[in-house]
């Protein structure tokens, strides 16, 4: 009885991406593709070394030879930016999945306890909303030292909040609903209501919100660069060859604007995909 | 069918409010919601209990003390003799194993994310209700017995149409084998002409499987139909309990007359131009003194005012918490206006 | 018998979806009498909601309407923008199922009452401010004057359709929409808006037309009922005669489902399946793939509603199969 309606048979996990991606993700993941291949294989695609000096070509406009052109040291500002296009994934990987996971865990925990333990959660975002990110992120730098590890530890101790905040409402808005409070009544453990049942439901936002600031975390790396904070010179990162090429901006722009470029494609790519996981992962009602 | 499976003695639970931070500042005193007030009540293995009322009198609250979704605050959930309150970790889930819930809302109570066949499965392994190699059979049988095709177990929740949702969340309460179901609002979601399919399940799998029951439902009609005894609840009390013919045929309760009386009939003829009772629910953050109905009640006196009736058999096996009841002033009223039931 | 106030005609009306045109509301006509209260009763998805909505001129392009919507003679379906600003909340009021959100959580109800009151007539201050306490009398709150400067969220759920009722008398409607009026609220507070609703009509000559699931509803209010599924009349009596003996197989199936009519705890009469989905209907009748009393000619074409009985008219194939003295509870 009351069978009418149920379409033919279909695979579960299908139907899970029942909507068709959208054409800008597909976009995104080109793009992806093309940043990993420069990442991966720097050596095979650049056509110089990155630190390879050549005093006989200083600042050449884009040619044939050098199509992005070369910098104050002669050096080939193609392969520099290929290179640093696995410096960049780096930044962009390690500045957000420690405060991904660790973020998530957290607002988890908060929002599903609750009460003492979502207390001193509460009070350690007050503190820490009161600064500036970047301001935040650069003190700490400078009492540890320049450098990317630092970097790494010091976006990480405080990008955490804001995955936590995120995931925190969501897990308390998803125990409401009748399925959470099922599985309580079934007497299933937390530790599984919360990771079988909530979290899946509620991590979401954060993974769309994990692919806008994979994009953030390229731009902070190259600004922290820029700052002298993060890469040091000759590595070639886009915010350090940004840096690197700002005196000559009206003579050379070459030297700046690729890896501006770079930068921004790399940005757009992650918005693309963050935007189409966001209509791919959200449930069918 | 008289001995009582399920007991609650004088059961309390408020939830406090959420103030704003300015009134805080200003120092109102802290608020609470008071949604149950000493409810007191028998539930007899094998029956249908139906537990009516309208909107905060707590009959949610009631069943969801009875699960422990919520802690109550005071009073005893005795369950076959063992102090339901008391319970804690294997004991509690030993209990939940006994006394199951089925939801109202069919598009939130199935995790949108899991199959049919995960969500069943995940009951049956963790309860270990039969060895891992039976699992599949199991949940075959399942389906079967809420009237489900095999092929619902790969499907995703957002696939089926309500009715086949509810079936989805009796069968998952039914894997662990329950003694006692308590279904909270379990059709009211469901358009009408489903509705029936839902309620004859329900019936068919209490004969089947000697099921006792807890329907909340709001609906007069439904209840009428499917309980063997009603629990009509105001205002986070127990105002009447009797046998359902009793009830609707001889409801003593004044509250119970006017949500009778109130209720659409189907029958034009008892078109009436004249509201069954006047006056709003009173805010269950302000629960009046004495009596909870007595701002409404076209009786009400003023030891009404003053004092809380309690639940007495004024006649026997039905149960009132009124005072106009109360033999003392049965007599006192007799020789002044005439009482009407 | 006298004119029609509301007469619709054929109306359709087509939402534009993402997946392709959905109709809601397919080749609907019924009338309103003066002083009538006609019930629109259907399941969700039966379209009964988007015929009010397109009487009221609440859909906008890309949404289609067709057909005729005559009010007092004029087809409101072919108003200008101006005319229906007149007629939509002024000569015809509606009414939603939920107050919260259908009154202006930043004005007070009395500023609410006040706009339409200026919206729709000429009057001074003070003149509006007492009719505006008079409006709220009229609709059952108790001390009207008080409550004027209240905000919606200070009244409870039954006295915030009160509110909402006097905003949409404060037009002085020749004709109430209700939208689902009383599905939100408990049953005794139902039950007094619909006795409320009873007394305007007689009070201030009105028809009144109410949207309802619940067929309790319509036997206790209603002098017609028209019964809608998958958003086409199927059926259409004077109450009485309907629930006595419905002449729609799908009306039938309604009332035998519910409860109170056969024996306590023995099984009930459901219609079996789920109501359909509008945008994959069935060839023919739209109940054929449920109907207990199915044949091939079902499955032929739409089958139009035609008089079955005086006063009654169905679109149901097999009426005269149905069983005759039907079962009204």
């Amino acid at each position: 009885m009351a069978t009418s309606s149920l379409s033919p048979k279909r695979d579960a996990r299908r139907s899970l991406l029942r909507v068709s991606p959208k054409p800008t993700l597909l976009l995104g993941l080109l793009l992806l593709a093309v940043f990993l291949a420069a990442a991966l294989f720097p050596a095979q695609l650049a056509p110089y070394e990155p630190a390879e000096f050549d005093y006989t070509a200083i600042m050449q406009p884009p040619s044939a030879a050098h199509p992005f052109g070369t910098d104050n040291f002669g050096r080939d500002v193609l392969s520099r930016v290929i290179w640093g296009t696995r410096i960049d994934l780096q930044i962009a990987l390690f500045t957000t999945l420690f405060p991904f996971i660790f973020g998530t865990l957290v607002g988890a925990l908060t929002g599903y306890y609750g009460r003492w333990l979502d207390a001193i959660f509460g009070r350690i975002v007050d503190v820490v909303v009161v600064f500036p990110f970047l301001v935040l992120v650069i003190a700490i730098v400078a009492v540890l030292g320049p450098g990317l590890l630092n970097m790494y530890i010091a976006v990480s101790s405080v990008g955490w909040i804001y995955y936590a905040r995120l995931v925190r409402g969501e897990v308390m808005v998803q125990k409401k609903a009748e399925y959470a409070q099922a599985a309580r009544v079934m007497g299933y453990s937390p530790a599984r209501v919360i990771f079988r049942h909530l979290l899946p439901n509620a991590v979401t936002p954060a993974i769309v919100y994990l692919m806008t600031d994979m994009s953030l975390g390229i731009l902070l790396g190259a600004s922290l660069g820029y700052l002298g904070l993060g890469a040091q010179p000759p590595t070639a990162e886009w915010g350090v060859m940004i840096a690197d090429g700002k005196n000559f901006m009206v003579t050379a722009p070459w030297v700046t604007t690729f890896p501006g470029l770079a930068l921004t494609a790399a940005g757009l790519t992650f918005s693309l995909i963050g935007d189409g996981l966001a209509d791919l992962l959200r449930p069918r009602a | 069918m008289s001995e009582a499976l399920l007991r609650v003695e004088n059961l309390t639970k408020s939830f406090p409010v959420k103030e704003p931070l300015f009134g805080r500042l200003r120092g109102s005193p802290k608020r609470v919601v008071r949604a149950l007030t000493g409810v007191s009540l028998e539930v007899r293995r094998g029956e249908t209990l139906g537990i009516v009322g309208e909107s905060g009198c707590g009959k949610s609250t009631l069943a969801r003390c009875l699960v422990r979704l919520h802690e109550a605050e005071g009073g005893t959930i005795e369950y076959d003799g063992a102090d339901v309150r008391a319970l804690r970790g294997g004991a509690l889930r030993a209990y939940n194993r006994r006394v199951q819930m089925v939801f109202q809302d069919p598009y939130s109570s199935l995790n949108p994310r899991m199959t049919v066949s995960q969500t069943l499965a995940e009951a049956l392994t963790v309860h270990r209700v039969c060895p891992p190699r039976e699992v599949k059979a199991k949940i075959q049988e399942l389906l079967e017995l809420v009237g489900l095709p095999p092929s619902a177990a790969q499907r995703l929740p957002h696939e089926f149409s309500g009715g086949q949702r509810q079936r989805i969340g009796i069968a998952r309460a039914l894997s662990v084998e329950p003694e006692c179901l308590v279904a909270d609002e379990l059709v009211s979601a469901l358009d009408v002409s489903v509705q029936a399919q839902v309620v004859n399940l329900l019936l068919e799998l209490q004969e089947k499987l000697h099921l006792t029951v807890l329907f909340v439902a709001h609906d007069l009609r439904l209840v009428h139909h499917i309980s063997h005894r009603v629990a009509v609840m105001y205002l986070g009390n127990v105002v009447e309990v009797a046998d359902t013919d009793t009830i609707f045929a001889r409801p003593q309760h004044p509250y119970t007359q006017a949500l009778l009386a109130a209720a659409p009939d189907l029958d034009p003829a008892k078109k009436s131009v004249v509201a069954a009772v006047r006056g709003e629910l009173p805010s269950p953050l302000k629960v009046p003194s004495g009596c909870p109905f007595h701002t409404r009640c076209p009786h009400a006196f003023d030891r009404c005012t003053r004092e809380k009736p309690g639940l007495l058999p004024h006649v026997p096996g039905h149960l009132t918490a009124c005072h106009l009841y109360d033999a003392a002033e049965r007599h006192r009223l007799a020789k002044g206006e005439a009482l009407q039931t | 018998m006298s004119d029609p106030v509301l007469s619709v005609r054929n109306l359709s009306t087509t939402f534009a979806t993402p997946r392709g045109a959905l109709q809601a509301v397919d080749d609907v006509s019924f009338d309103v009498l003066p002083g009538e209260v006609l019930g629109i009763v259907g399941e969700s998805g039966s379209g009964k909601s988007v015929t009010l909505r397109s009487i009221m001129g609440l859909l906008r392009p890309p949404t289609r309407l067709e057909g005729e919507v005559r009010w007092l003679g004029e087809n409101l379906l072919r108003a200008s923008r101006e005319r229906m600003y007149k007629v939509a909340g002024g000569e015809i009021s509606i009414i939603f199922q939920e107050p919260m959100t259908a009154l202006n959580p930043v004005l007070t109800v009395g500023e609410q009452i006040l706009e339409s009151l200026y919206e729709h007539e000429r009057m001074s201050k003070k003149q509006a401010k007492a009719r505006a306490e008079e409006l709220l009398a009229l609709v059952g709150i108790p001390s009207p004057r008080e409550r004027l400067g209240d905000y919606a969220h200070q009244f409870s759920g039954g006295m915030r359709q009160r509110a909402m009722i006097a905003i949409a008398l404060a037009s002085n409607p020749k004709l109430l929409l209700a939208d689902e009026p009383t599905t939100a609220l408990d049953v005794t507070i139902q039950d007094q808006i619909l006795k409320l609703l009873l007394r305007l009509k007689d009070q201030l000559g009105m028809s009144v037309v109410i949207v309802t699931h619940d067929l309790g509803v319509v036997a206790q209010t209603c002098d017609q009922v028209a019964v809608m599924y998958a958003g086409r009349i199927v059926e259409t009596a004077p109450v009485s005669q309907l629930l006595r003996s419905p002449r729609h197989a799908y009306t039938l199936g309604l009332l035998r489902s519910l409860p109170g009519g056969g024996v306590r705890r023995q099984p009930l009469l459901p219609i079996l399946g789920a109501p359909p989905n509008l945008s994959d209907l069935p060839p023919g009748c739209a109940f054929a793939p449920r109907c207990p009393y199915v044949s091939d000619a079902c499955r032929v074409r739409v089958p139009p509603l035609v008089e079955v009985a005086p006063e009654q008219r169905s679109a149901c194939v097999h009426h005269d199969l149905l069983p005759r003295p039907g079962v009204a509870a």
